[in-house]
């Protein structure tokens, strides 16, 4: 019987992992190196006026969205009214970083789709983006009022994600403070 | 035939040599070489089964430009790969660096050879320990019975 053994714990093992692969989610998904830590800092020439510069120290304060976009990004579409709503609701400052993109193009975008941004840094040629570790649009990071970034989202952010990840931290961090 | 063929795959095999910017970016063939090591060590965020220097999309664009400037700025191999580390991960790198995090990946091989060496060692006594098999046990009766 004992000789059994051995084999049945490697096989456990395996299904264990597997299970676990299976059950990560998105495997292209990378975790950002940057949770708890500070933002990395940036300052950009803003999409509505090249004159006006957007930059870290604008974020501070409060918690605030950084949501990378870009009108080539199939995702931000579907995410645009979900930002729009949270903006409405006065739920939290959304600043955006328009990411290898055009200004006419992003213009037009925000004139027919709405402006859901205090703010939006002008990224043309992907420096910040770099910076920030960002590798697909549209990416959320949710900074608290120290500027760390608390959590990172990856693709179009929905009421479901918001609820579950973003509004408990909003939470304790405006309680603790 | 063979002529219309073979000027197919000239034709056709180009378009892919054209595609990626990974030409010339020094003059200087010590720092192009360096260049080159790094850019194929580096992975694309993108398109992660390929290297930047493998891949066209704009973020492996941006990468190898970042890359070429750091170099051009003096920075040293292992500085270009921290600035990569910082903002993309360890999973960026093709080729992990040894460090608390990433030792598994290092020393998981060699654990797997030990123990498949351990199971093997089992399996081989064990079998040493069975009665011979059925020829050789014939032979051997019939040895005994003359």
């Amino acid at each position: 019987m004992s000789r059994y053994i051995l084999p049945l714990i490697a096989v456990v093992a395996l299904v264990l992992f597997l299970v676990i692969g299976l059950q990560r989610g998105d495997p292209r998904a990378l975790p950002s190196p940057y949770i708890g830590k500070p933002a990395p800092q940036f300052e950009l020439p803003t999409l509505a006026d090249p004159a006006v510069m957007v930059a870290s120290k604008d974020l501070e304060g409060d918690f605030a969205l950084v949501n990378v976009w870009a009108t080539w990004c199939v995702g931000c579409r579907s995410e645009h009214p979900f930002l729009l709503q949270l903006a409405r609701d006065n739920s939290i400052p959304i600043y955006g970083i328009n990411w290898r993109d055009t200004r006419p193009e992003a213009l037009r975008w925000i004139a027919q789709l709405g402006d859901p941004y205090i703010a939006s840094g002008f990224d043309e040629t992907g420096r910040v983006g770099i910076d920030w570790g960002v590798y697909g649009a549209p990416e959320t990071f949710l900074l608290n009022a120290d500027g760390i970034v608390v959590h990172k989202h990856l693709g179009p952010l929905g009421r479901e994600a918001w609820d579950r990840d973003f509004v408990p931290l909003i939470n304790a961090g405006r309680a603790a403070q | 035939m063979r002529r219309v063929l073979i000027l197919a795959v000239a034709v056709f095999s180009m378009g892919p040599v054209a595609a990626i910017d990974t030409g010339q970016a020094f003059d200087d063939p010590v720092l192009q070489a360096r260049y080159e090591k790094l850019i194929s060590e580096v992975r694309c965020l993108k398109c992660q089964n390929q290297s930047i220097k493998d891949s066209n999309v704009f973020l492996a664009s941006d990468l190898r430009r970042e890359i070429r400037r750091l170099i051009e700025e003096g920075k040293s191999d292992a500085e270009v790969v921290d600035f990569l580390v910082t903002r993309y991960g360890e999973f960026a790198l093709y080729r992990p660096r040894t460090t608390g995090k990433t030792l598994i990946l290092w020393i998981a091989p060699f654990l797997l050879v030990l123990l498949g060496g351990f199971a093997l060692f089992r399996v081989v006594r064990h079998r040493m320990s069975m009665p011979m098999d059925d020829d050789t046990a014939i032979t051997a009766k019939e040895g005994s019975s003359e």
